[in-house]
């Protein structure tokens, strides 16, 4: 890969997405749960309650800040590094973006400060309604973040103006209600949500496995696995519903995903494995389960979902009606307000293809001089990587199954057999912390890299979305955000880790003379302890 | 969708003007103090117990305040698209390190007090001093730099380009009169800041920083009307030739644009714009006064007046230009043909009316819970603080 300025605009936007997605799931997902452990407080009154509240909010704050910062970075980096797609898409793009401002920043950040400075100025009820505050502007902020992106994914309710020459919105709700952003937008909730219940409860496991601080833990496990359960069915089913609106507003990348080069006849086998070849246009040794993806992708037995070769073979077809529409205005924007109606007229019959003209942008600098074999080059640039495609979205699947697994084992442990889980149980609860994570990132990297070539479907290719900038402007704010980021990177865990290890600190007696208080309620039906006391570290 | 032509274009534009405006000056009002302890604070806490009380004065408030900056960015990427691309792809490594002394701040207050070490405090002292005065410094810098006129054009695709040595060159910012002006914000911004410990400190630390903050109020003062002179005879303004068209399609190149003139022909055109300045300089005299009598609730709300007229006083002076283009005027950016289009405007014009009232109303419902000093005991004495 040739490291220009497109590239390396792309590498370090993925680079600080990525990096800013390891603190945002967290962020929604224990916003929710510290919420609810507040709610069970003022509900019940038991001193643990509030312990845990604070406990897992120590964590939250150390978190959240880095969330916070980095997505500093996200906001101005369009501006920054991709300054024609900010001219071209903002007239859409900037709405929400500016609304995730208005209605969930302020929200969020204004009521983070009380949560922690707040708790001997408020009152219990007061504060509780602090906490739903943080964890409602947080998740408003992923809604309104996803219609950004879901426009991206499925440029709705917005046309090409030639006389501003870029995209402009036609109707906000379509931008708005877009399907494509509303199942983005449970989709990634949810998965914030598996993974502030996969680390709550893996924190908890490690706390019983070292017989430390377990009122605190088996109650957070309690919580957290039937929280992480709902949420990580959630994931699936939303994640479903994805596929089925890429059925029909993003075809290639679903192909891709599926790595399914022919049109088949419906219903659509589903390639569980196989390994895409680009050069060969096939994809080798696949094992195939027959009418699954049929189901999945249509929802129907008789509709078809096209295949790579013929979503080409229409690409070349829109890059064609691309160089009329293109032609007609580079007779508008000559002439201005005088061009002919006839001008404008051809243009709005062809408009819609527009960015296809610009793939050729790639081999020949006016489009309407581009011969008939770059025009097949362009149609199959619109191919993204497959075999990336192919096996992150296998992972990402595969681990949200298991998520649902281990949600369903700790959450009928936790209702029916008195929270004694095994040790191996306890064990795989610590090792699986991080693969959330991963299941988000691949989540991501499918989404987007699955778009590619294009920063706007359909609309506008990556490659003239960039900025004019040198090589070297580039490599200094790289070579920055990738120092200036590990160092916060490995505080960050640092931190992490000395509060995961030092516990919770707070109403600590409080709860200790409450649990000696009750102890005799709290034993089970067949009359033993329910987790056999163990001697503090 | 009719009901966006309830209110005509060239009206959203300059409501969108005026509020990019009130985002601007929120953002200084609030986040202003923020950095301007931060700047203060390896002078006016010497012992690391004034620190915290010094960071504790912001503590629970600098995260609401800098959504007023994150929400800027995000108004004018809505609103003004071609100044959004324009501006912080131009200002490339300005921005950057801007950027990044901001992720600095936030990461200081949270994790200054998480490790006894002194090591590692006095370094988060230090970050949090850079996170504060950088920014305060070069958002000045960029503001000065808007007034020259900056060297970008755009293609007929409006696709912004630079002169190369601009861009490419951070220190191709630095030039002399926007040095002035980054001189003008910092010192501003000390003044408010200090005027903020006024309220929020006693003994020691309010003592320290109601010193610093007439020096700091005075220089603003000195440096705001040497800025203006300045403006008046050796800086070119930008003026529209030939027919100006309000309602127009949002294309910088269809107006013509010519440099030459003076910005100050502003105030004999629309005389009342002096206002701002009056405002600017009595702000700053009643709350140097302020500071230096130790009155806390007045001299912060002078000081707020103080910065009001000192940022109104360049958009005033400047419209309707936004961005004009040295090398290539006709690209210039203004009111008239930068802004979204007629229907964003309204959709987002909705919005604020909506949200903007609820975010002030608990914005003040925080600042009430948590009025009062902060003092030393209950610093040492609470496990939430920082």
């Amino acid at each position: 890969m040739e490291l220009d300025v497109v590239e390396l605009s792309r590498l370090q936007f993925a680079m600080t997405a990525m990096y800013h997605f390891l603190f945002v799931p967290l962020t929604l997902g224990l916003s929710v749960l510290v919420a609810i452990m507040e709610t069970v407080y003022v509900m019940t009154n038991r001193p643990v309650w509030r312990q845990m509240t604070k406990f897992w909010g120590t964590l939250f704050g150390i978190n959240f800040v880095l969330g916070v910062a980095t997505g500093i970075t996200m906001e101005f980096q369009f501006g920054m590094n991709w300054s024609y797609y900010s001219h071209y898409v903002g007239d859409i793009f900037g709405a929400p973006l500016a609304i995730e401002g208005l209605m969930a920043f302020f929200l969020e950040a204004t009521f983070v400060g009380l949560f922690f400075f707040g708790w001997d100025k408020l009152s219990k009820t007061a504060h509780m309604m602090v906490t739903w505050l943080v964890a409602l502007g947080s998740n408003f902020s992923a809604l309104w973040i996803l219609i950004a992106n879901g426009w991206m994914q499925n440029p709705v309710g917005a046309q090409f103006n030639p006389d501003s020459m870029r995209m402009e919105m036609t109707s906000f709700f379509e931008v708005v209600f877009n399907e494509v952003a509303q199942a983005k937008f449970v989709h990634t909730v949810s998965a914030g949500y598996v993974t502030a219940s996969v680390f709550v409860l893996g924190v908890s496991a490690w706390y019983l496995l070292k017989g430390r601080h377990i009122e605190l833990a088996r109650r957070s496990i309690a919580v957290a696995a039937s929280f992480g359960l709902a949420s990580a069915l959630s994931v699936v089913v939303l994640g479903d519903e994805s596929g089925y609106s890429a059925s029909h507003t993003q075809k290639m990348k679903l192909a891709a995903i599926e790595g399914m080069w022919e049109t088949h006849a419906a219903p659509a086998p589903f390639n569980l494995i196989g390994f895409p070849d680009r050069e060969a246009r096939e994809t080798h040794y696949a094992v195939s389960i027959p009418w699954v993806m049929g189901l999945i992708g249509t929802r129907s037995l008789t509709e078809e979902i096209p295949g790579i070769n013929d979503l080409v073979d229409i690409a070349e077809d829109k890059i064609k009606r691309g160089v009329i529409a293109y032609d007609a205005l580079m007779t508008i924007r000559e002439q201005r307000g005088n061009a002919p109606s006839e001008a404008r007229f051809i243009f709005e019959q062809n408009s819609d293809d527009l960015g296809f003209a610009f793939l050729l942008k790639r081999y020949v600098d006016d489009p309407r001089e581009a011969t008939e074999e770059q025009i097949k080059q362009a149609a199959a640039d619109t191919i993204p990587g497959v075999a990336p495609l192919f096996w992150a979205f296998r992972l990402m699947v595969g681990l949200g199954f298991s998520f649902i697994a281990v949600m369903a084992y700790f959450a009928f442990m936790a209702s029916f057999r008195g929270m004694r889980f095994p040790r191996w149980s306890l064990w795989l609860g610590v090792i699986i912390i991080p693969t959330p994570w991963l299941a988000a990132e691949l989540g991501w990297f499918v989404a987007e890299f699955g778009r590619q070539p294009w920063t706007v479907d359909g609309v506008l290719p990556t490659a003239l979305s960039v900025s004019h900038l040198s090589v070297a402007d580039l490599l200094i704010t790289l070579a920055g955000f990738v120092t200036f980021y590990t160092i916060l990177f490995i505080i960050e865990m640092g931190l992490m880790v000395k509060y995961i290890r030092k516990g919770p600190t707070e109403d600590v007696e409080e709860t200790e003379t409450w649990m000696a208080r009750h102890e005799h309620r709290l034993r089970t039906h067949d009359g033993k302890g329910p987790f056999a006391p163990e001697p503090a570290e | 969708m009719i009901l966006f032509e309830l209110i005509d274009f060239d009206i959203l534009r300059v409501i969108w003007w005026v509020l990019l405006g009130v985002l601007l000056i929120g953002f200084a009002l609030t986040d202003g103090f923020d950095m301007g302890v931060g700047a203060l604070l390896p002078f006016v806490g010497r012992t690391d117990v004034e620190r915290r009380v010094v960071i504790n004065t912001i503590g629970p408030v600098w995260e609401g305040n800098q959504v007023w900056f994150i929400l800027g960015g995000g108004a004018i990427f809505a609103a003004w698209p071609p100044l959004y691309a324009v501006s912080f792809s131009g200002f490339y490594l300005a921005m950057f390190a801007v950027l990044a002394a901001l992720i600095l701040r936030p990461v200081g207050f949270k994790y200054r007090s998480k490790r006894d070490s002194a090591a590692w405090r006095s370094g988060w002292d230090w970050a949090l001093f850079v996170g504060g005065a950088a920014p305060a410094l070069l958002f000045g810098v960029a503001v000065g730099n808007v007034m020259l006129g900056v060297p970008f054009y755009l293609t007929e695709d409006l696709m912004p380009m630079y002169d190369g040595a601009f861009y490419a060159k951070f220190l191709g910012l630095l030039r002399p009169f926007a040095i002035l002006s980054g001189v003008v914000s910092l010192s501003m911004l000390l003044m408010h800041g200090a005027a903020w410990l006024t309220l929020k400190t006693e003994g020691p630390v309010q003592m320290r920083a109601r010193t610093i903050g007439t020096y700091a109020g005075i220089v603003a003062a000195v440096a705001y009307a040497l800025a203006g002179v300045w403006l008046a005879l050796g800086v070119d303004g930008f003026q529209i030739i030939g027919e100006v068209a309000p309602n127009g399609p949002s294309n910088p190149l269809y107006s013509e644009v010519e440099r030459g003139g003076s910005w100050m022909a502003a105030y004999s055109a629309r005389p009342w714009i002096i206002i701002a300045p009056i405002m600017a300089f009595a702000g700053i005299a009643l709350a140097v006064m302020g500071l230096r009598a130790g009155r806390e609730v007045s001299t912060l709300l002078w000081s707020k007046m103080a910065i009001t007229g000192i940022i109104s006083s360049v958009g005033l002076t400047m419209f309707p230009f936004i961005l004009p283009s040295t090398v290539n005027p006709d690209s210039s950016l203004t009111v008239w043909d930068s802004s979204s289009s007629h229907q964003t405007l309204f959709v987002m014009l909705v919005m604020a009316v909506i949200f903007m009232p609820l975010i002030l109303a608990y914005t003040a419902w925080v600042y009430k819970v948590l009025w009062g000093k902060v003092t030393e005991d209950e610093i040492t004495g609470s496990g939430h603080s920082y």
